[in-house]
């Protein structure tokens, strides 16, 4: 989506009431941020919306990129830099490295990449200990990287790589986990933010 | 990875060439500027990502004629990248600023700034400091070529170039250029 480098924008702020539902709605795409809202979104942040082509929004806090959200749908995806600070927090799957250097430029992740030796999906498994809290679903990825909960086509995920510690790329699911494994071919996430592409570059000061 | 409820937001080293995070240094195209990057500003980072058994590790997985693209892969996208820079460099060394003097009215001038944006610079924000400096209108006006231009009112050419030079450190003197323009219409006939 942002292959082509972002020219900054003026940004505007948000009204506090934009705002509450901004994190109403980022809590319950990402149920697991709940522990850390507080520190993503301060209560009495002024967080500011930024526009970009394609009618993209982005939200910036003091700075930092936080979420984009594109125009045509409701779902909220995470800043890669956020996602660095919080890795916790966010679905995962994990790559093969051979895959990676795709990523970095942008293509639609596929299946093979995933259903290797090195790529991670998800093993439902029931995750020993309570909730951390209220609301929080207990899942998080096991020792190996597997996520505990298989996800659904069009739900949000962050991308992992295989020998790296960072996430890599930001994407949607065009295919749900299960069938992936089942299938083994065609494309499985579509991606729209990955490192090194122009929202990555984008300097929001 | 173990979850832990209170973990606080980590602090997440980005490389000061490409910007990536340093693992992924390799992927950007400028391999060698960022490992002398990092082995100078994060040494420790820097014998974990590129020792030995790390990349013996990472290339182990690796079928020989995979290791064989992506080696290929990686020397094109460095050929591109330094390409792009040269190509940058050679725009910055050509591009000239030029500073228009240009008569309004008999005795009255207003100076027009073009080719600013070839440094990298916003015309907006320039215009603005222009007219702060010399307390005059200043504005970005449209040219019939299609650009943009600075219009600052009154005859401050070199006292333009004096600030551009002392405050845009990377444009160079030889690059900036004073011109004097006539009016282009003469006045219509005796009124």
């Amino acid at each position: 989506m942002f292959k082509k480098d972002l020219s900054a924008s003026p940004k505007q702020k948000l009204k506090s009431s934009i705002q509450r539902g901004l994190r109403q709605s980022l809590l319950s795409t990402y149920p697991l941020l709940t522990p850390h809202i507080d520190e993503v979104l301060p209560k009495k942040a002024s967080l500011e919306q930024m526009k970009l082509p394609d009618r993209v929004n982005l939200y910036v806090n003091e700075g930092q990129p936080l979420f984009f959200q594109p125009d045509h749908s409701d779902v909220l995806l995470p800043h890669l830099k956020l996602v660095h600070r919080f890795p916790n927090a966010f679905p995962t799957v994990r790559i093969d490295r051979g895959a990676i250097r795709f990523v970095l430029s942008g293509a639609t992740l596929m299946a093979p990449g995933l259903t290797s030796a090195g790529g991670r999906l998800p093993i439902p498994t029931e995750r020993p200990g309570e909730p951390v809290a209220e609301g929080v679903p207990n899942e998080g990825p096991d020792e190996e990287g597997h996520w505990s909960r298989e996800l659904e086509k069009g739900e949000p995920v962050i991308v992992m790589a295989e020998g790296k510690e960072e996430a890599c790329a930001v994407g949607i699911l065009a295919m749900g986990t299960k069938e992936t494994k089942d299938k083994g071919k065609g494309p499985v996430i579509e991606e729209t933010h990955y490192l090194g592409d122009g929202l990555w570059r984008l300097n929001v000061d | 990875m173990a979850e832990q409820p209170v973990s606080v937001a980590r602090n997440v080293v980005y490389c000061g060439v490409c910007t990536l995070p340093p693992e992924y240094c390799e992927y950007g195209g400028t391999l060698k500027k960022c490992q002398e990057w990092l082995e100078k500003n994060h040494p420790d980072m820097y014998a974990r990502i590129w020792s030995e058994e790390a990349l013996e590790a990472a290339t182990a997985s690796l079928s020989l004629d995979a290791k064989d693209r992506a080696a290929k892969d990686a020397k094109k996208k460095a050929a591109k990248a330094e390409a792009a820079e040269q190509k940058q460099a050679d725009r910055l060394a050509n591009s000239v600023v030029t500073i228009k003097r240009i008569e309004r009215n008999k005795r009255k001038y207003v100076t027009a700034v073009s080719g600013l944006e070839a440094f990298g610079l916003e015309l907006k924000k320039v215009s603005k400091d222009f007219g702060k400096k010399f307390a005059t209108g200043s504005s970005v006006t449209k040219t019939p070529s299609g650009g943009e231009e600075i219009v600052v009112q009154g005859d401050v050419s070199e006292e333009i170039e004096e600030f551009l030079l002392e405050k845009y450190k990377n444009i160079p003197v030889d690059n900036i250029e004073l011109v004097e323009d006539k009016k282009k219409k003469a006045s219509a006939g005796p009124g």
